[in-house]
């Protein structure tokens, strides 16, 4: 970053007029954020706080003064704190196979490492439930194979239950964002430990693991407030004893109707996503340095000695039975009651003026999903890169600029959705932004929940890229728009894929189903999932899962697709 | 006509990728990341006027399944259609009655004047059969546009931060136990229903005319899975007390009162009997029980209880008086026996009442008033108990043989006038917190 200093300002003087439209750009994903995000949220403060114009925060003082509050501030905090902490352990030595074989399944494995990311928490719930549930699949092998009266494991209901959950769901997170950035790595350096001497141990110290390190705070970052705003996981698989920030802004702003309280609480939860991701961006900016980055035809290669295929075998089973053994059971339970279920999917047995043919609801899904994903990557590729430009340029005033620009992009990630939803009540019901009840609120809060994950994704990479290659670039004459594409599109497209994946994802497990207002009838498949949990009955039950086990195919179709997708001579990356 | 937009979205992303595949083996790569731009964003920009135009064209029912298919398909379920059809006899003249005086000017209007839209809110649990709902679209030339807004209490409390420019006309689903947040916050338009007479044991306010009409009502009970009663020879609790007795330590689930309407509702079922300041002793005795709190219906039913499809493992679940015939119409066997049962003591269960209201500011205050009408009579008040298996409020209405056979009344549920659940709802669920789940 300092390097490049005496090169730049030559160009930067020369072409001034034009240095200084391409960061200009980043006013698309700021007028994004302030219509979709910052005007509904001070809104919804604004009528909570101070409704008749005076501001009014004794609700502060009240959550202040009250032990509850403190003591689910204090959990939610240490639950995120371990929970972020396991996922990293579990996803680190995943992330280093992933980022150097290849190996046979590699790719579907990957995918369907996603698919937790997607489930909705009931469905989860019902597959742990069949795994590990007192009546469970374990349980019931080993108490007969061990002779016991009670089934010796009793997670459900427990906090071991809920970090079990954020494991599962957010490993994948630490798996591709690391894993993808590990590939890339140039390994001369630690080549060249190694011919010096250095031992594994310290080679993974000293040069891997700085190396590695922006990657792994971006992918802690996401986990942690993903965590730390985590809602169905605490109420479902935790059960009513356990209540984070986000449970408690919930049940105040629909169950007691608190509004101050709500907001306040909201605002809390807000700050430290915001405190969070300064020290964050604090820490990225000392950790990125830029890298020699290669392309994985570089990096991946098959295992070939003893220890390498363990430790392949070793990742591929421990993934197996943390993410594939609850699909499975999943899968068996949704075949359990035979075709039936399946068969009645297709069928508008009551005659419902709701009915939804299940193609419908996959055409529904995919078409929120495609728009997400071609939205946040729009918006998040300009945030990204610009972030990265002015991070990197020599004026200290565009570092600042960015280390403010940074914080913010996060913040939709750690807002609670329903005090958005409410926001957009108050705040979108008038020309132009009439758009309470349409169905473009869909995409719009799923890329709300994506744009983070599309930053994050990309920005480790884009940091990772050596200044002095734009910087030639530039002096060769190149305008800034040719730079982008030809020095960073092809280093950041294996990012951008990353990306794609998350923001499909997050859409099709409908991230932010509660913060819709009111929707229309645009049924997609976690709706009619829900639907069919919300009555009684084996059928509407198998129906349920039926259609849980088709949302896993269609996802992993979708992500698989996706990965396939090669940007030119660098696909690989 | 949305079918064909996300084949040609999702079309346009994949030859987009694809396509910079093709690329690459043609020409070098600097090329290819130019073409992959362009494509994206003619893909980005093709999605997003595919997309505006669906927002704009398509009124959210385009996606509406075809009807067509209706009529037949209903046909199997043979048992409860046998039973509505005889009755429905009755039906013609019962729904006629409302609408009998403006069908003959409505009718011709049909043919020639677009049709209006009148907006309905509602909570995620609406449905009605696509025949009964079509039938009141094609009598009043209208178009039926139906907001899901979230549960019951997240539907009245988007109702109430809308008001003075409300989303819809029509707003249908608040119960009793929050009924008066609805009628202190003011959002409703007063109107009284015509042609149909709803008994004044359900009403939801004194005004008049009054501000709500009751639509449906449910008992919120604790069902029993049989099997495992039979099975352990195990007499079934009688009475409230009985559930805090040893015999049935550790067997039953309920939902937190907190986030749960079913929940709540029992909630008031024992402050009710036992009385506002003996019912957490009450509390006290079942949390000593080994009672399971869940979130929501749906964790307690689907994934605890053990009479459900997710086969749990507690054997008394609080849900509803109708639950044991859903389990008979969405068996997945043909059943001639519910494998779930009810209990039916005093006060064992809380009768829950929805009602509908016009919002105030409604822009179509005649479709509105014939929408709420439409509600009260004969011919939807027989469709709901099948469709969302709540009980009819109008006397005319015939129950569907499935409830007949096997729904059980309670005799006498517990009951609370509104306002006193307005007063205290919410202390009592705080102290009840402080209680059961801390």
């Amino acid at each position: 970053m300092t390097t490049g200093n005496t090169i730049v300002t030559q160009p930067d003087q020369r072409r001034k007029g034009f240095t200084l439209s391409p960061l200009a750009l980043v006013v698309i994903p700021l007028a994004f954020l302030s219509a979709f995000y910052f005007y509904p949220i001070f809104s919804i403060v604004r009528l909570s706080l101070a409704p008749a114009g005076t501001l009014d925060i004794s609700a502060f003082g009240k959550i202040v003064g009250s032990s509850y509050y403190l003591k689910t501030l204090w959990f939610t905090l240490w639950q995120a704190v371990v929970s972020t902490g396991l996922t990293l352990a579990a996803g680190l030595p995943a992330a280093y196979v992933f980022g150097h074989y290849n190996f046979r399944g590699k790719g579907l494995l990957r995918a369907l490492s996603t698919v937790p990311f997607v489930l909705p928490t009931v469905v989860v719930a019902a597959a742990f439930t069949s795994l590990i549930g007192p009546n469970g699949v374990l349980n019931t092998l080993l108490m007969g194979v061990m002779g016991l009266e009670k089934p010796p494991i009793q997670l459900l209901g427990t906090i071991w239950m809920i970090l079990l959950a954020h494991v599962f769901f957010n490993f994948t997170v630490v798996l591709r964002i690391v894993g993808s950035f590990w590939a890339n790595l140039d390994q001369s350096l630690e080549n060249a430990a190694a011919v010096l001497g250095a031992g594994r141990l310290r080679r993974f110290v000293e040069i891997t693991l700085p190396l590695l390190s922006p990657a792994i705070l971006a992918a802690g970052l996401l986990v942690f407030i993903f965590d730390f705003t985590s809602f169905g996981v605490v109420l479902i698989l935790g059960g009513s004893q356990f209540a984070t920030l986000e449970v408690e802004i919930y049940r105040q702003t629909v169950n007691v109707f608190n509004l101050p309280v709500a907001a306040a609480l909201s605002l809390i939860q807000v700050l430290f996503t915001l405190l969070l991701t300064i020290v964050y961006t604090r820490l990225q900016t000392r950790a990125a340095r830029p890298l020699n980055l290669r392309p994985t035809q570089q990096t991946l290669k098959r295992a070939t000695t003893t220890p390498a295929r363990l430790l392949i075998g070793a990742t591929v089973t421990f993934m197996l039975l943390l993410l594939i053994a609850p699909l499975i059971a999943l899968v068996v339970k949704a075949l359990g009651d035979g075709v039936q279920p399946l068969s009645e999917l297709f069928i508008n047995r009551r005659g419902s003026y709701f009915y939804v043919p299940p193609v419908v609801a996959i055409q529904n899904s995919l078409l929120i999903a495609t728009a997400t994903v071609l939205a946040s990557l729009f918006l998040g590729t300009i945030a990204a890169s610009v972030l990265a430009y002015a991070g990197q340029s020599s004026s200290t005033m565009r570092i600042r600029w960015s280390a403010f620009l940074d914080p913010i992009f996060m913040l939709p990630l750690g807002t609670s959705a329903v005090t958005l939803g409410f926001g957009y009540i108050i705040s979108l019901d008038h020309p132009p932004l009439d758009l309470r009840a349409s169905p473009i609120l869909l995409p719009i809060a799923h890329t709300l929940v994506a744009f983070p994950f599309v930053v994050r994704s990309l920005l480790p990479v884009l940091r990772g890229i050596r200044p002095d290659l734009r910087q030639s670039a530039a002096v060769l004459g190149a305008s800034p728009w040719r730079v982008w594409r030809e020095i960073d599109l092809p280093i950041v497209a294996r990012a951008m894929l990353v990306a794609a994946t998350f923001a499909f994802a997050i859409s099709m497990g409908e991230f932010s189903a509660t913060a819709l207002v009111a929707r229309p009838e645009f049924p997609t498949m976690s709706v009619v999932i829900y639907r069919f949990l919300g009555l009684p009955g084996a059928l509407n039950y198998g129906q349920a899962m039926v259609m849980s086990a088709i949302l896993m195919l269609v996802c992993s179709a979708g992500i698989i697709l996706i990965e396939r997708a090669r940007f030119g001579d660098v696909g690989e990356f | 006509m949305i079918l064909s937009h996300p084949g040609i979205a999702l079309g346009g992303f994949f030859v987009a990728i694809s396509g910079s595949r093709n690329i690459r083996c043609r020409r070098g790569k600097q090329m290819s990341s130019i073409h992959i731009v362009k494509r994206l964003m003619i893909t980005f920009g093709t999605a997003s006027i595919l997309l505006a135009a669906c927002a704009g064209a398509a009124t959210p029912a385009a996606t509406a399944p075809s009807a067509t298919k209706a009529p037949e398909l209903t046909a199997p379920t043979a048992t409860p259609k046998a039973t509505v059809a005889p009755k429905a006899t009755v039906a013609p003249t019962a729904t006629a009655a409302p609408t009998a005086t403006t069908a003959p000017t409505t009718t011709p209007a049909a043919t020639s004047s677009a049709p209006r839209t009148l907006t309905v809110m509602t909570h995620d649990s609406f449905t009605a059969s696509d025949d009964v709902l079509k039938a009141f679209e094609q009598a009043n030339n209208v178009k039926l546009n139906i907001l899901k807004s979230g549960d019951a209490g997240a539907a009245l409390n988007k109702a109430i931060l809308a008001k003075g420019n409300p989303l819809a006309d029509v707003f249908y689903g608040v119960d009793n136990s929050f009924i008066s947040r609805a009628l202190e916050a003011g959002i409703y338009e007063p109107y009284a229903v015509t042609g149909a007479s709803i008994p004044a044991e359900f009403s939801g306010d004194t005004a008049n005319p009054p501000q709500v009409t009751a639509i449906d009502y449910g008992d919120v009970c604790i069902n029993y899975d049989k099997a495992y009663f039979a099975q352990k020879k195990l007499a079934l609790p009688k009475t409230l007390d009985d559930l805090g007795k040893p015999a049935y330590k550790g067997l039953l689930v309920v939902e937190n009162p907190a986030t749960s309407s079913p929940g709540l509702a029992f909630m008031l079922a024992t402050v009710a009997h036992f009385g506002a300041d003996k019912f957490l002793d009450y509390w006290k005795q079942l949390k000593a029980n080994n009672i399971k709190v869940v979130d929501g219906w749906d964790a307690a039913y689907n994934t605890e209880f053990s009479g459900s499809a997710g086969k749990g493992s507690y054997p008394l679940v609080l849900s509803y008086a109708s639950s044991p015939p859903a389990e008979v119409v969405f068996a997945t066997t043909p059943l001639t026996v519910s494998p779930i049962g009810t209990l039916l003591g005093d006060d064992m269960c809380f009768r829950q009442i929805e009602y509908v209201g016009v919002l105030k500011g409604a822009k179509n205050l005649d479709l509105a008033h014939k929408f709420i009408d439409f509600l009260a009579s004969a011919k939807f008040q027989e469709d709901m108990p099948l469709q969302m298996f709540v009980f009819p409020v109008n006397p005319q209405a015939a129950l569907p043989d499935a409830f007949i056979k096997y729904a059980q009344i309670p005799a006498k549920p517990a009951r609370m006038p509104a306002d006193e659940i307005a007063k205290n709802r919410d202390a009592w669920i705080q102290s009840w917190t402080e209680t059961v789940t801390h």
